[in-house]
């Protein structure tokens, strides 16, 4: 699993189908999907509400599964995993960042972050976990709990928790959906920084062309067809984009 | 309001089933102990109803409970002539009725139960006269002849033409079985077993040949009353006789029935608050949890403009709704709990008289009411903090109830805590009576107090208790613990269920070992003889004969026969020891404080000190003694400690002699040959009461195991009756967990994206239940112990001497309840497993 030898992709997924319900009531969330998430790159994944990215955001990170269509992490096929085997994936090789911070009450600010490799009973990685720690800034706050964090710190929390694992794939999930435009960017700047002093591999689903702009690729999303991709995005070309699927939601 | 209460209910009725469940069960308890007394009291009534004649005569000099000491009152044969010949009386029957007779079984084993008497009568033919109803046969006409209850018939394998093995108190006789009858509608009566004879065979069997009746049952002519009827009769009979109409005799049997029953009224009812003092915390807690739950949903009712008293209101008539299902169901529970308690008193040799349960509309209603206000008042205080939530968190993702500080409870807890300490000791101290009560509500404050302050003691103490959680399962064991520090109050509250159940299951085991080692302790101190020879009947005596057959076994140095006699003293009924002084003092060690127990001679009495003390006696004083044949003058010369059940007045057996009694001998001591071969010579003592296969011959520790094993009895009922709140404590461990499951499904869907296992989460789950259970039983064991050191020291003076803590079952105690915890956790575990992750950390 250590040579990667038929890809330079972290992640790739091919002919993704997914439908939920059935008969009369089935909806087609993606549709005949393929994608390649390149290795040490920033994408981010957008489209209106319903377009279906967060869906092929949770079926490429083995949070959920595909109709039909294979996903692979690495060299690892996701679809013929138990669940067992799955967990371990996500733990081992997959980070996340999630638009509700979903941090644990009772861990501080340090256990969150370990608390993957706490989980797989790993050791912690002390020189790398203080490189995550000082990269998000927040050495002075590792003792506190998460209702003594501002929101903006405790999704830079979450980020580190996802880095501590030093996973193949980062996936975040809206991060920004609930910062302000300030904590937003804070985010934001700590997942750019790690894409290029790091080489980590991060896919990011958002709405906010803001956001976009800080990725290296953007691929859109419209009813479950992936429509278009931009290299080197703005906010406003970012922007202009997505003026063209307005009033062509479905679902989210 | 009430839409929004009902819609609600439906919409969390998953969650409020496991919570009613709880009221299901205390109710359940609560009718079915009604239930239960009622259909007891109401067949005891109709039993004596239909089953007592017009007019009752009996002997005037009762001599109390003298039945049960061994001499029974009579009235001469010529009182039934006297009795007959009077205006009015249709028929009358002398009957004779009273303990003595043992049956012994087909397999050779006496029938009947411990403590329930063997009763022996005579047949009378004529129904109206009679209780007894043949079922088989007829009556007993020769001699020869016996019938049987049909309880006795079937436990015996008997049938009509068998020839029955029975034991009277002249010794052992066979009779053949004539019938087999019914006591009114019940197989027997409450336990006693019951031979019927001929009335000559009863005369001789039960009174010493005496022509002669315990009661004479008389049936009155058509149109005269009970009432006129008495008083002719009592005419008749003078002062020699008691006469009481049919009326009088069944109401005063049921009312001492009552009385009896009465106990175990209270007895029962007292469990069934256990139960439903505990179900309230369950309801209370999961109304907390539910509250905390739908914070956000309450606050939005609230900023939609309802006014916090209809936020209050709709909680309300929602746990009403709830306390109303559960108290329904629980009023069906409890007709099963009745079915249940019929059973098990059945078990334990309590046959009860099946005339189909009564189910009184109080019942119902007490069901209704218990199980509502039970529920509402759980549900009021999370209610009132629910209306204060601010409309304004409705806007807020973090909407949370504001949470109190625990320090007054802490205070208030331990206020209370130190007032039942300070009262158990004082109790102790005291000892006694007014001791006991004095312990009792320091037991009861104790309780609440540990109740009330147990939130602010679960963190530490969960810390404490959980420390290798972290280290044997890492980061799991490490969130379990911090899960359950997490809400101390309602880890507290689901712990206090077990605390209450276990806190009254070890104080009762503790004074029960204590009881039977204070027990076993007097026995190994003043009993110097090696065995014990005693009638497995209680009630029945020995033949005189035995005595002198017991010595004649080869290795036997000395036995010493005892005889309990009826007697009347200072007015007073009592039983008075007989003894054989010569010997007596190598069997029994009394420690005397004054005078000998060897000098009784022909007028001497022995008295213990605290009999001698209460009635001002002292050595020298004159005590009349009046016994059923005689009375006599006794003078004091011993006074002496008393020890374990050595207590009273105490005579030589020559001055009961010298009376002309012939008192038959209760118990003999054996004392064996320095060197003996003690096996031998029991088997040797064995061999020579063979023909009487009631009297039985026991080592002094098998008499001791005998005395004690009726302790284990009555500790095992109540720690059936107990286990109750124990199941109930699983419950609400389950629907803690359920909730807590429920509240925290976001946190546990992060822990799964993040790669904790599904067995991870499982452990988790079960660890967080195992401490809750843990720090309940460990607190219920704190206080259980506290509570029976209390009791044992005030009991001191009563016998209780010896404090004797069973540690091995205490530990079997708390690995129980571990157990307990994680069984009640397997199924939330199992739930929160399955948690889809996607579901769990999607957004809203």
């Amino acid at each position: 699993m250590t040579t990667a030898a038929t890809t330079t992709a972290a992640a790739r997924a091919s002919g993704l189908t997914k439908v939920y319900g059935d008969g009369e009531m089935a909806v087609t969330a993606l549709d005949d999907v393929s994608v390649e998430f390149p290795r040490g790159r920033f994408t981010a994944i957008m489209g209106p509400s319903g377009s279906g990215k967060s869906t092929l955001m949770h079926v490429c990170a083995g949070l959920d599964t595909a109709t039909s269509g294979s996903v692979y992490i690495g060299d690892i096929e996701l679809t013929a995993l138990s669940d067992n085997a799955l967990t371990r994936l996500r733990r081992d090789r997959v980070g996340f960042v999630f638009q509700a911070f979903n941090l644990v009450p009772t861990l501080t600010a340090r256990e969150t972050i370990t608390l993957p490799l706490d989980i797989a009973g790993r050791k912690v990685d002390e020189a790398w976990l203080d490189t995550v720690i000082d990269t998000i800034g927040l050495r002075d706050r590792l003792r506190n709990r998460p209702n003594q964090l501002s929101g903006g710190q405790q999704q830079r929390v979450a980020a580190a928790r996802a880095l501590a694992s030093k996973p193949e794939i980062v996936f975040a999930d809206e991060p920004t959906g609930n910062l302000d435009s300030r904590a937003s960017a804070e985010v934001l700047g700590f997942l750019r920084h790690s894409v290029d002093a790091f080489g980590q591999t991060i896919v990011m689903v958002t709405h906010d062309p803001t956001a976009a702009s800080y990725a290296d690729h953007v691929l859109f999303l419209a009813d479950g067809h992936i429509v278009d991709t931009m290299d080197e995005p703005t906010a406003e070309r970012v922007l202009d984009r997505m003026k063209g699927f307005d009033g062509k939601g479905r679902r989210s | 309001m009430l839409r929004t209460a009902w819609r609600s209910l439906l919409h969390h009725s998953f969650r409020l089933a496991l919570s009613a469940l709880a009221i299901v069960l205390g109710v359940g308890f609560v009718v079915g102990t009604l239930i239960f007394t009622d259909t007891l009291n109401n067949t005891f009534t109709n039993l004596f109803q239909d089953t007592t004649s017009d007019v009752v005569v009996s002997p005037a000099q009762t001599m109390g409970d003298s039945q049960q000491i061994g001499s029974v009152a009579t009235l001469p044969a010529s009182t039934l002539d006297a009795v007959s010949a009077v205006d009015g009386v249709a028929n009358a029957a002398g009957v004779v009725l009273a303990d003595g007779i043992t049956i012994i079984g087909s397999d050779g084993a006496v029938l009947g139960t411990q403590g329930a008497p063997h009763l022996g009568t005579n047949w009378v033919d004529d129904p109206g006269l009679t209780p007894f109803r043949l079922t088989d046969g007829v009556g007993p006409s020769a001699p020869d002849e016996v019938a049987l209850d049909s309880v006795s018939a079937e436990k015996g394998g008997y049938a009509v033409g068998d020839a029955v093995r029975l034991v009277g108190t002249d010794g052992p006789f066979t009779a053949t079985l004539a019938g087999i009858f019914r006591y009114g509608t019940s197989g027997n009566l409450a336990g006693a077993t019951i031979a019927a004879f001929d009335t000559a065979q009863a005369q001789t069997a039960l009174l010493g040949g005496a022509d002669a009746y315990t009661s004479i049952d008389i049936v009155a002519a058509s149109g005269v009353s009970q009432d006129a009827l008495a008083a002719s009769v009592r005419a008749a009979v003078g002062t020699d006789a008691t006469v009481k109409t049919g009326q009088q005799a069944a109401d005063e049997a049921a009312s001492a029935v009552s009385e009896g029953l009465a106990f175990i009224n209270v007895f029962l009812l007292v469990f069934a608050g256990i139960a439903l003092f505990v179900g309230t915390f369950i309801i209370l807690n999961t109304f907390s949890m539910l509250v905390a739950q739908r914070s956000r949903e309450l606050a939005l009712l609230r900023a939609v403009g309802a006014t916090r008293g209809q936020v209050t209101r709709a909680l309300v008539i929602e746990s009403a709704l709830v306390g109303l299902v559960g108290a329904v169901l629980g009023i069906v529970l409890g007709v099963a709990v009745a079915f249940g308690l019929q059973a098990l008193f059945g078990a334990i040799g309590a046959e009860i008289p099946n005339d189909g349960l009564v189910v009184a509309p109080r019942t119902v209603l007490v069901g209704l009411i218990v199980g509502v206000v039970a529920t509402v008042l759980a549900a009021l205080a999370p209610a009132l903090r629910a209306s204060r939530i601010a409309p304004m968190a409705a806007l807020r993702d973090d909407a949370s109830l504001p949470s109190r500080s625990l320090r007054v409870r802490a205070i208030a807890g331990a206020v209370l805590l130190a007032l039942g300490v300070a009262g158990m000791v004082a109790g102790a101290l005291e000892g006694g009576g007014s001791g006991s009560s004095l312990v009792g509500l320091g037991v009861l404050a104790a309780l609440v107090g540990a109740i009330v302050v147990s939130p602010a003691i679960a963190r530490p103490l969960v810390r404490t208790l959980g420390f290798a959680f972290p280290r044997i399962f890492g980061t799991v064991g490490r969130l379990a613990l911090e899960n359950a520090e997490r809400q101390p109050r309602r880890t507290a509250a689901t712990a206090s269920a077990l605390m209450i159940g276990l806190a009254l299951v070890s104080a009762l085991t503790i004074f029960a070992a204590s009881a039977k080692a204070s027990i076993t302790t007097v026995i190994n101190q003043v009993i110097g003889a090696e065995f014990i020879v005693s009638n497995a009947s209680p009630r029945s005596p020995i033949a005189p004969t035995t005595a002198g057959q017991l010595a004649a076994v080869p290795g036997v140095a000395a036995v010493s026969p005892v005889a309990a006699i009826p007697a009347q003293i200072d007015g007073a009924v009592t039983a008075v020891v007989a003894i054989d002084p010569a010997t007596f003092g190598q069997m029994v060690s009394l420690t005397t404080d004054a005078g000998s127990l060897a000098d009784l001679g022909t007028d001497g009495v022995a008295v213990d000190s605290e009999t001698a003390q209460s009635q001002g006696l002292a050595l020298g004083d004159v005590v009349p003694v009046t016994f059923v044949e005689g009375a006599h003058d006794y003078r004091i010369t011993a006074i002496y400690a008393s020890a374990g059940e050595f207590s009273g007045y105490v005579v030589s057996r020559d001055s009961v002699d010298a009376l002309g009694m012939n008192p038959s001998d209760r118990l003999i001591y054996v004392k064996a040959q320095e060197g003996a071969d003690l096996d031998q010579v029991q088997a040797g003592l064995q061999a020579a009461v063979a023909a009487d296969p009631t009297v039985q011959v026991q080592s002094q520790t098998q008499f001791a195991e005998e005395i004690t094993s009726n302790v284990d009895q009555v500790l095992l009922i109540m720690v059936m009756l107990l286990s109750l709140a124990v199941f109930i404590a699983v419950l609400g461990i389950v629907n803690t967990l359920v909730l807590s499951v429920a509240e925290r499904t976001r946190e546990l869907g992060m822990l799964r994206a993040v790669g904790a296992l599904r067995r991870q989460i499982r452990t988790m789950i079960v660890l967080e239940a195992l401490v809750i259970a843990v720090f309940g039983a460990v607190v219920g064991l704190v206080l259980g112990v506290g509570f029976a050191v209390a009791l044992q020291r005030t009991l001191v003076d009563q016998g209780i001497t010896v404090l004797d803590i069973p540690w091995v079952g205490l530990v079997l105690f708390l690995v129980v309840a571990g157990v307990v915890g994680v069984l009640a956790a397997l199924w939330p575990a199992f739930r929160a497993g399955r948690l889809n992750v996607l579901r769990a950390i999607a957004t809203e």
